[in-house]
């Protein structure tokens, strides 16, 4: 039944053909009635954004590669931003310390995650979301709800400067991130063991992939990705806010699937969940330069997870007969 | 299939009664609800006041609300996160309904719970037709409910209530019970009959335990998820009313960012009460021992200066706890060979 595959429909077949497509017609059409949004500054905050936005997305790309999903990783983020800078003002460390102690953090607290969802086989759900509770509880219970202001000098000129022309210094890590992530699923294998319980968890277990393990190094690298965004966001902000973190929950998901990411697990798309941030970044911005309430965003967002979700489906359904599994009933 | 809920029910029958009742989540929370309340109740003076439990009961009539809401929905081993979005989407519907459209309060609050049913509705719809897990489809939806209705609202709450609502949030019998509390006790009850002697009930639980057998046995599943939804949609709804009735207004952020804020004690109530989440088995007087609980540890905590941050840190530790004793008392009656 498959068209003969021209080159064309070959780049149409990729997960990021369809949202490299969008994103490139949205920049148009904007650029066309708001001729302010391709200044070098907008791009600049455009980039920044999107810098920070990607590490959450990829946050989240690792535990849907796996086939679950992380309610906490904002509250993680929250928390390793907060106790970034508490770790500078009250201790006095210099912020590379600062940044490893946050690291760890983070990848602390995916790995509880991931440790009580492998060892107990309670689902995924409820555990991250008892999680996003503590790690949120004791953010505010360290904070009083108060910001911390002692941020360094060089960590805000990082995320405020600029490295070339409209080109944030924020995008580095970002790009660094995104080539790992990549690496990982493509080559490396542990991504292809993540992938592979997300495709058949049955079949990995039998082919002798430890699916205890794998689960907790996916949490623990996702919380690492997460403590990373926040970190950056703090660097952005220019201070420690204990709401870091609190509506990263829509965007995580949004952008992944937008990027053609199987909910059920065993398939993702980083270039396509770049994509999907770059849409998100673009229509949240749209809304501001067009003066829009900014609470459409979240219904536009909410909109666009069902669109990519109904899109992923008829993909899903072949990626399904591809693997061998039973489509979902 | 040892597993599916249906045999579950007819192996435990030949269970003796105090068995069943002895290794029964309900009774391990009475026990843990008297053995909190009474050292609550030692230590701290204030804690039985007459004021203090009228409070407790009413937040816990809220709590018990809102847990049911995503037990009718956990049935059908689906879950839907727009509770909180559909409850204060309902709050801010039965706000417009009376202060600008000038409908008489009795009207505006059938029509708010149907409200909530509707969107429940669109929940079920969407789930049943597009096949894709409940989880995405109401994550997408919270955040439409809850943009739709900041947008429309633009953020101001509805605050000339007639005075009937805030005084039914004040109302109290007998100096201590509150009357949401009552409200909550009526609703468990009818769910209650809901799941034990209707059809509609059977089915919904049937669909849960497991969907191909329920089919085949000639249930509509689809149609039954649909009901779920609707369901969930509705018991949100009076919660919603419920808080609006506590406050007295109609506040936009009265469920937090996106409805977030509900989302614990959604799930708590209900899993320390032994509703499966894999679907197929309710409890509904466990979600109200649930619930219970979770309020009075919370109200004696506050009571003690635990500062409510670390409260939150320690809800989450307690649905935690709830979910690990479940599975460890799980396994202890499985190596006995009592389930």
């Amino acid at each position: 039944m498959n068209p003969p595959s021209s080159a064309l429909t070959r780049a149409l077949d990729n997960d990021w053909a369809g949202p490299a497509a969008v994103s490139v017609f949205a920049i148009a059409v904007i650029s066309f009635f708001q001729p302010s949004f391709l200044t070098p500054f907008n791009i600049f905050v455009l980039l920044s954004a999107i810098a920070v936005n990607m590490l959450v997305a990829l946050g989240q790309l690792v535990i849907i590669a796996v086939g679950q999903m992380n309610l906490a990783l904002g509250s993680i983020g929250g928390l390793v931003a907060i106790s970034f800078v508490a770790m500078m003002e009250l201790w006095g460390w210099p912020p590379l310390f600062a940044i490893i102690g946050g690291l760890a953090i983070g990848v602390a607290a995916g790995m509880a995650s991931g440790f009580l969802i492998a060892r107990t086989g309670i689902s995924a759900f409820i555990i991250t979301l008892a999680g996003l509770q503590m790690f949120k509880g004791i953010n505010l219970g360290i904070t009083k709800a108060q910001p911390f202001y002692g941020v360094p000098q060089s960590v805000k000129d990082f995320g405020n400067l600029s490295m070339i022309g409209p080109i944030p210094w924020l995008v580095v890590p970002m790009v660094i991130a995104s080539l790992v992530i990549w690496y990982l699923f493509a080559r490396l294998r542990i991504g292809r063991y993540i992938l592979a319980i997300g495709g058949n968890r049955h079949a990995a277990e039998l082919s002798g992939i430890n699916l205890g393990a794998t689960v907790i190094w996916a949490h623990a690298l996702s919380g690492l990705l997460a403590g990373v965004a926040g970190m950056m966001l703090v660097a952005r902000l220019q201070l420690g806010h204990p709401t870091i973190g609190d509506d990263w929950l829509i965007s995580s998901f949004a952008a992944p699937v937008i990027g053609g990411a199987v909910l059920a697990g065993g398939h993702v798309s980083v270039p396509g969940t770049f994509f999907g941030v770059i849409i998100i970044a673009i229509i949240t911005q749209a809304l501001v330069l067009f003066a829009i309430d900014p609470f459409v965003v979240q219904i536009v967002l909410g909109g666009l997870i069902l669109w990519a979700v109904g899109i992923n489906r008829l993909r899903e359904v072949r990626i399904n007969t591809l693997l061998g599994r039973k489509p979902q009933t | 299939m040892s597993t599916s809920g249906v045999t579950y029910v007819s192996e435990t029958a030949r269970q003796s009664l105090a068995q069943r009742v002895t290794f029964s989540s309900e009774f391990g929370l009475v026990l843990l609800i008297a053995f909190a309340f009474a050292i609550f109740a030692g230590l701290l003076p204030g804690f039985i006041s007459p004021f203090s439990l009228f409070t407790i009961g009413r937040q816990v009539g809220i709590d018990t609300m809102i847990g049911l809401s995503m037990m009718a929905v956990i049935v059908t081993g689906g879950l839907d996160l727009s509770v909180g979005a559909i409850g204060v989407c309902a709050a801010m519907a039965f706000g417009w309904l009376i202060e600008r459209a000038g409908i008489p309060l009795p009207l505006c609050i059938p029509a708010a719970i149907l409200f909530g049913a509707g969107l429940g509705f669109i929940n079920g719809i969407t789930v049943v037709k597009s096949g894709v897990h409940s989880f995405i489809i109401t994550l997408a939806s919270m955040s439409i409910f809850f943009g739709v209705m900041i947008f429309l609202s633009k953020a101001e709450a509805f605050r000339n209530l007639p005075a009937l609502v805030p005084a039914f949030g004040k109302l109290r019998f007998g100096g201590l019970v509150s009357a949401m509390l009552v409200l909550s006790m009526v609703v468990c009850a009818a769910l209650s009959i809901l799941y034990r002697y209707t059809d509609l009930g059977r089915r919904m639980l049937a669909v849960g335990a497991n969907p191909r057998a329920a089919e085949i046995s000639g249930v509509r599943t689809d149609r039954t998820i649909m009901a779920c939804h609707a369901l969930t949609g509705a018991l949100a709804a009076l919660a919603g009313l419920m808080v609006t009735a506590r406050t007295g207004a109609a506040v936009p952020s009265m469920t937090g960012q996106l409805g977030q804020d509900w989302l614990l004690p959604a799930f708590l109530a209900p899993v320390l009460g032994g509703t499966l989440l894999s679907g197929g088995r309710v409890s509904v007087l466990g979600t109200f021992l649930g619930a219970a609980l979770v309020n009075i540890i919370t109200s004696g905590l506050l009571l003690m200066r635990v500062g409510e941050f670390w409260i939150l840190a320690f809800l989450g530790l307690l649905l935690l706890t709830a979910v690990l004793t479940d599975r460890g008392r799980h396994i202890f009656l499985q190596r006995r060979g009592m389930i």
